[in-house]
C-alpha cells in the first residue's frame, strides 16, 4: 500500500522520541563540560617525556637524547638537541640527556610511533586532550619543562602498561646490578687469581626492545591522585 | 470584533473580550472598532510571535529526541533564581532574536535592491494577514468576513510572489532554482488544498469560518462530535488538506525551495541576519495559520471534543488542536527524506487533485444521504463514504508508484 | 530529456514552435556546486551545466584537500606512512591500515601469526559495519532527511568507534596494524564487548530499514537513478560495493582471499539494477554478511602472539622489488603499490584509492537527471575526500 513505508518510519521515530527519554541505550548524549565518559587506559594524545622523580622531573629525565624519536617522527614535530657533557641518571650511570626537546603539538599527529621506537621507555603517549589555546605559535611548542611528567604520572593514566614497563626496568636493573656484582666479583676474582674471566653479558628481558642499562627506576607505586 | 461578549459565556471564556472592552473604553466611541482592530492585530502579532519563537525552540528539541539528543539546553534565562541559568533552553529564541538583529545584513551587490528588501517584508505581511479570518475561540475572531475561506486563500497566495521575489532578487543561481521550483510547487498544491476545502464549504453551506466552525457544533449520541473530520469524505479531505498544507508551507518532505542538500539554502541563500529571521518567522507564521484553517475546517474549530469539557475555555481548545498538528509537521520532518521536483508536482497533480475531486462526489453523497433513516442505513452509507474514496487511493496509488517497490537480492553462488 | 538549444526538432518545427522551444531551452545555466556546498562531502566541487534542473554536463574538479601523501609517503620510512594511511579515508583507518602492512608484509616476505590475522578481520568487518553505517545516513541526509537516520548511524557508529578507541587508543586515527601483526593486544573485556556490539547491530539494522528503506519517497528517489552498467562499471575499474550492486560478482575476499578471509562462511550480495537503491541496499545487506564474519571470528579467535617476534619495528629495511597488497576495503579495493630500493623507505609509494576510481563514473550516472538526483547519485557513490584527494 502506498505510505506503508512512510507509517512505518514515522512509528520508529515516535519510538525513538519516547525512548529517548527513558532508555539509555538510546540517549546516549554526555554533557561534556560536567559529564565526561571515561577514556580508555589506551587512549592517547600527544606525547610527554618520563621523570623518574616527581621532585625534579627536568633533571631526571629518562631521556638519553639518542634521537632516535626524532628520526622516526613522520611529521617531524620533535626537535631535540644532545648535552654537551654527561650527567648521572637515576642509577648514578653517566648519560647525556636533551639539552633542548620541543615537541610542536600543532603538528603532532599523535601516532605513537615515538613511544614504539623508544628503546629508553623514556616517551610515551599522554591523555591530554584540552589543549586548545588562543595562541597559534608558542603555546603549542611544548620544550623539555612542559614535557616532563612523572613516572607517577604514567602509571596513573595507563596503570596496565606502566605497570609491564616498571616490572621490565626492574628487572633490567637487577640484571645490571647482578652484572655489576659479577662483574666486581671476577674483578674481585681476577684480582686475587690474577687472570682475567670476563663476564657474560646478561640476559634482558625477553619482550623489551633492547635497554641495556637503564636503572634506576622507582619500584611501582599505586597511582596517586596528583 | 466589536460585538460584546454573551454573558452566557463563562468568565474565562469573556476574559480575552473583556479586556479588549475595557481598553478601548479608554477612547471616544467613534475611534473604538480602529482601536480594536488595532488591539486584535497586535494581540495576533504578539501571540504568534511569541509561539514561534517557542516554536523553534520545540522544533529543535522534539527533532533532537527524535534523534536521541537533548537538544538546545544551554542557552537559560539567567536572571530566573534557581536554575543555575539554564531552563531547558528556554533563553535559546531570545538569543538567536538578539543574534538575528546584530548579525550583518547583506545584501549582494548585483541584487536587486528593492526587492531584495521587499521579499522579506511582503511575505510576513501576507502570512500575518491570514490570520485575520481564523476563529481562536468562540467569540475570537478578528475580522468576521462572510468570505472568509476565500480570503484566506487569496491571502496566502500572496506568500508565493514573495518567495518568488527573494529568489529572483538575490542574483543567485540556486535561489533562481529555488524561485523556480517555488512557484511550479506552491501553484501545484493550491488546486489540491483549495479542492479539498471545497467540500467543507458545500456541506456548512458558508464561506465564514465561524459559520463552518458553527456547521460542526453539537455531538452524535451525546458524545461524538460532529467534526467533520469524523466523516469519510472529511477524513480523506483533512489527509489532502495536509499534505497539501504541508507542500504550500515548504515543510518537509516538501521543502524543496530551500533544499539544504541540494540547493544551499534556496531562496534564503543570499539573506542573512533579520532578513532571514524575517522568512523564518513567516515559514512559521504559513504553517501556523495552514494548521489554524485545517483545525477550523476539519477538526471543529475551537469545540470541545465532548460535552462536559467544555468548561475549558474555547481559545484552550483551539490552541491545542493547532499543537497537535503543528507537532504532526514536526514529527513529519524529523523522519522523511524529501522528494523530488518531477515526483512534487506528479504527486499534486496524478494523486491528490483526482482524489481531492473523487472526495468531493464523495461529499455530495454524504450530503444527499443525510437523510437516511435507521442504524444500518446509516452504517451502510459510512461504508459506501469510505469505499469511495478508500478504493481510488488504491488504484490511484498504485498507479503512482508504478515501478517502485522494495526488492529482493541475490547471492553471489 | 536531454535537449540542447539545437536540437534536431527545432529546424523542422515553424516559427512559432521554435520560439516556444528557444524559451525554454535558451540558456544553459551552469552551477559551481563546492568545494563549499552542505552535501559535496568536503571539498569536492561540481560543475554542473544545468537546462532547467537537468543535468547535460557535469565536470568534477578535486584536489582541494590534496596533501602530497604519495611523495610524503616516499620521504617517509615504511612504519611512518602507516599513520599517513590513518588519514586517506578517515572512516577506514583499520582497512587502510591493514591494505599497507599487507604490500609491506608481501614486500618484505613478513609472517603474520594467526591470531592477529583473526584480528585483522574482525577489525576490517567492524570497518565495514562503520562505514557502511555511515554511508547509509549520508545518502539519505543528501535526499534530505533533516538528520534522523544520520544522527541513528552516528549512534551506532560511536559503539565501534569506542572499541576501537579502547584498542589503539584512537577513534578514527588507529594506526594499529604493523608489519608482521598487530600492535596492542585486546583485553578479554575488549572481546566481551565487541561481542556485544556484534549481537546487537542487526537488531540495530532492522530499526534502521524498518525507519527508511520501505520509505516510498526513498524508493521513489533513488530506484532507477543513477543507473551504472556492469560494462561501464567494470571497464572504469569501479570496485566495491558499487560494482556488485550492477551485479557483478566480484569481491576480493572471494576472489582474491588474503588475510583468512577463506576460513569463513559469507555470501555476497549482488544488485540487478546498479541503481543508487541497489547501492544502499547492497551495503545493508553486506552489513549483515559482516556481522556472521564478526561472529565467527570472535567465536574462533586462537591464543598467541599477535606480532611476529622476527619482524622489526626500528631500522626496517625490506630487500630491493616490489609489492602489490590489496584488500576489500568498505568502499572497494584498496591497494598500494610499492618498490623497495633496499633502503628505509620506499623508492615508490602507490596508492589505488577505491573511492577515487569510484568517482570517475560520475558524470556518466548524472546525466540525464535533475540536480537533486546528483546530489544523491555522489553520495551513493560513497567518497571521502582525504582519499580522492590524497
Amino acid at each position: 500500500m502506498l505510505g506503508s513505508g512512510i507509517i512505518q518510519g514515522l512509528a520508529v521515530t515516535a519510538k525513538n522520541l519516547v525512548g529517548s527519554f527513558h532508555d539509555p541505550a538510546r540517549f546516549t548524549t554526555t554533557q561534556y563540560p560536567e559529564e565526561r565518559t571515561k577514556l580508555p587506559e589506551n587512549y592517547r594524545n600527544f606525547p610527554f617525556l618520563v621523570a623518574d622523580a616527581a621532585n625534579d622531573p627536568i633533571g631526571s629525565l629518562r631521556c638519553v637524547a639518542c634521537q632516535i624519536c626524532e628520526k622516526e617522527c613522520p611529521p617531524q614535530c620533535i626537535y631535540i638537541e644532545k648535552s654537551k657533557d654527561k650527567k648521572p641518571d637515576a642509577a648514578g650511570k653517566q648519560q647525556f640527556f636533551p639539552a633542548v626537546f620541543d615537541i610542536d603539538t600543532s603538528v603532532c599527529m599523535s601516532c605513537q610511533i615515538c613511544v614504539e621506537v623508544c628503546p629508553f621507555d623514556a616517551i610515551k603517549m599522554d591523555q591530554v586532550f584540552e589543549i586548545a589555546t588562543p595562541e597559534r605559535f608558542n603555546a603549542l611548542l611544548l620544550d623539555r619543562g612542559q614535557l616532563a611528567k612523572p613516572n607517577t604520572y604514567y602509571q596513573q593514566i595507563h596503570p596496565t602498561e606502566a605497570a609491564e614497563v616498571d616490572a621490565r626496568l626492574a628487572a633490567d636493573r637487577k640484571a645490571g646490578e647482578e652484572k655489576a656484582k659479577a662483574a666486581a666479583a671476577a674483578a674481585a676474582a681476577k684480582a686475587a687469581a690474577a687472570k682475567a674471566a670476563p663476564a657474560a653479558p646478561a640476559s634482558t628481558a625477553p619482550s623489551a626492545p633492547k635497554s641495556p642499562a637503564v636503572p634506576g627506576t622507582e619500584a611501582p607505586k599505586p597511582p596517586t591522585t596528583a | 470584533m466589536t460585538a460584546p461578549a454573551p454573558l452566557t459565556d463563562s468568565f474565562l471564556e469573556r476574559v480575552p473580550l473583556l479586556v479588549r472592552d475595557f481598553i478601548t473604553g479608554w477612547f471616544p466611541e467613534p475611534i473604538r472598532w480602529v482601536v480594536a482592530g488595532l488591539l486584535a492585530a497586535l494581540t495576533i502579532l504578539l501571540v504568534f510571535a511569541t509561539i514561534f519563537a517557542l516554536l523553534t525552540l520545540l522544533e529543535r528539541k522534539i527533532i533532537a529526541r527524535v534523534q536521541n539528543r537533548p537538544g538546545p539546553n544551554r542557552t537559560g534565562l539567567p536572571w530566573l533564581p534557581f536554575t543555575e541559568g539554564r531552563v531547558f533552553g528556554l533563553g535559546q529564541p531570545l538569543a538567536d532574536g538578539i543574534k538575528a538583529l546584530t548579525k550583518e545584513d547583506i545584501v549582494p551587490r548585483d541584487a536587486d535592491q528593492v526587492l531584495h528588501f521587499l521579499a522579506p517584508v511582503v511575505l510576513v505581511a501576507f502570512s500575518l494577514m491570514t490570520f485575520a479570518v481564523i476563529p481562536f475561540g468562540r467569540n475570537l475572531v478578528s475580522v468576521d468576513l462572510d468570505a472568509a475561506v476565500l480570503f484566506f486563500f487569496a491571502a496566502g497566495a500572496g506568500t508565493e510572489l514573495a518567495v518568488f521575489m527573494a529568489g529572483w532578487s538575490s542574483h543567485n543561481k540556486y535561489s533562481l532554482l529555488a524561485a523556480m521550483r517555488a512557484l511550479a510547487q506552491l501553484i501545484s498544491y493550491e488546486l489540491p488544498l483549495l479542492l479539498s476545502v471545497v467540500p467543507v464549504v458545500m456541506l456548512a453551506g458558508k464561506l465564514s469560518t465561524t459559520g463552518i466552525v458553527a456547521a460542526q457544533a453539537g455531538w452524535k449520541f451525546g458524545f461524538i462530535p460532529r467534526w467533520f473530520v469524523l466523516s469519510p469524505w472529511g477524513a480523506a479531505g483533512f489527509v489532502i488538506f495536509f499534505i497539501a498544507a504541508l507542500a504550500e508551507s515548504n515543510r518537509s518532505p516538501f521543502d524543496l525551495p530551500e533544499a539544504e542538500s541540494e540547493l544551499i539554502a534556496g531562496h534564503l541563500t543570499e539573506y542573512s541576519g533579520f532578513k532571514y529571521a524575517l522568512f523564518f518567522m513567516a515559514e512559521y507564521f504559513g504553517m501556523m495559520a495552514l494548521s489554524g484553517l485545517g483545525v477550523t475546517l476539519f477538526l471543529g474549530g475551537w469545540q470541545a471534543p465532548l460535552p462536559v469539557l467544555e468548561v475549558i475555555p474555547s481559545y484552550l481548545w483551539f490552541g491545542a488542536k493547532l499543537m497537535l498538528l503543528i507537532l504532526l509537521f514536526m514529527w513529519i520532518r524529523a523522519t522523511l527524506p524529501r522528494l523530488r521536483m518531477d515526483q512534487l508536482t506528479r504527486l499534486a497533480w496524478k494523486f491528490l487533485v483526482p482524489l481531492a475531486l473523487i472526495n468531493l462526489g464523495n461529499a455530495a453523497f454524504w450530503h444527499l444521504s443525510a437523510a437516511w433513516p435507521g442504524l444500518p442505513l446509516q452504517a451502510v452509507r459510512y461504508a459506501i463514504g469510505v469505499a469511495v474514496i478508500v478504493i481510488p487511493f488504491f488504484l490511484i496509488g498504485r498507479r503512482l508508484s508504478a515501478g517502485v517497490a522494495p526488492r529482493t537480492y541475490r547471492y553471489a553462488p | 530529456m536531454i535537449e540542447s538549444p539545437s536540437s534536431p526538432l527545432a529546424p523542422l518545427a515553424g516559427a512559432h514552435v521554435r520560439a516556444v522551444h528557444d524559451a525554454f531551452h535558451g540558456d544553459l545555466l551552469e552551477v559551481s556546486m563546492g568545494p563549499h556546498h552542505p552535501s559535496t562531502h568536503g571539498v569536492f566541487r561540481m560543475m554542473v551545466t544545468l537546462d532547467g534542473e537537468t543535468v547535460v554536463k557535469l565536470k568534477p574538479v578535486f584536489g582541494y584537500l590534496h596533501r602530497n601523501h604519495e611523495k610524503l609517503g616516499e620521504n617517509t620510512t615504511y612504519l611512518g606512512s602507516m599513520p599517513y594511511t590513518d588519514r586517506l579515508d578517515y572512516f577506514c583507518s583499520m582497512t587502510n591500515n591493514w591494505a599497507y602492512a599487507l604490500a609491506v608484509e608481501k614486500l618484505a616476505g613478513q609472517a603474520v601469526p594467526d591470531r592477529a590475522e583473526y584480528l585483522r578481520v574482525i577489525l576490517a568487518e567492524l570497518t565495514r559495519l562503520l562505514n557502511h553505517t555511515c554511508l547509509a545516513g549520508f545518502l539519505l541526509q543528501d535526499a534530505g532527511a533533516s538528520g534522523t537516520p544520520l544522527m541513528y548511524a552516528f549512534r551506532e557508529r560511536e559503539k565501534i568507534l569506542d572499541l576501537f578507541e579502547s584498542l589503539s587508543g584512537s577513534r578514527m586515527m588507529c594506526n594499529y596494524q604493523r608489519f608482521g601483526g598487530c600492535r596492542v593486544d585486546p583485553t578479554p573485556a575488549w572481546f566481551d564487548a565487541a561481542r556485544r556490539v556484534t549481537e546487537e547491530y542487526p537488531r540495530f539494522l532492522d530499526e534502521y530499514e524498518a525507519l527508511i528503506t520501505g520509505n516510498e519517497i526513498l524508493m521513489a528517489r533513488t530506484q532507477g537513478v543513477g543507473r551504472l552498467s556492469a560494462a561501464l562499471a567494470v571497464s572504469a575499474g569501479i570496485t566495491g560495493p558499487m560494482l556488485r550492486a550492477c551485479g557483478v560478482d566480484y569481491d576480493l575476499r572471494k576472489a582474491e582471499p588474503y588475510g583468512f578471509y577463506s576460513r569463513f562462511e559469507f555470501r555476497v550480495p549482488l544488485g540487478d539494477h546498479g541503481d543508487t537503491y541497489d547501492r544502499y541496499m547492497i551495503r545493508i545487506l553486506e552489513m549483515r554478511e559482516s556481522v556472521k564474519i564478526l561472529q565467527q571470528a570472535l567465536r574462533d579467535i586462537p591464543a598467541g602472539p599477535i606480532f611476529d617476534s622476527k619482524a622489526k619495528i626500528r631500522a626496517f629495511r625490506p630487500k630491493a622489488g616490489e609489492a602489490y597488497g590489496r584488500i576489500e576495503g568498505p568502499k572497494g579495493e584498496i591497494g598500494f603499490y610499492l618498490i623497495s630500493d633496499g633502503t628505509g623507505n620506499p623508492y615508490r609509494y602507490r596508492i589505488r584509492p577505491p573511492s577515487f576510481v569510484n568517482l570517475t563514473v560520475l558524470e556518466d550516472m548524472c546525466l540525464g537527471h535533475t540536480i537533486a538526483d546528483a546530489v544523491i547519485i555522489l553520495g551513493s557513490i560513497d567518497i571521502v575526500l582525504g582519499e580522492v584527494d590524497r
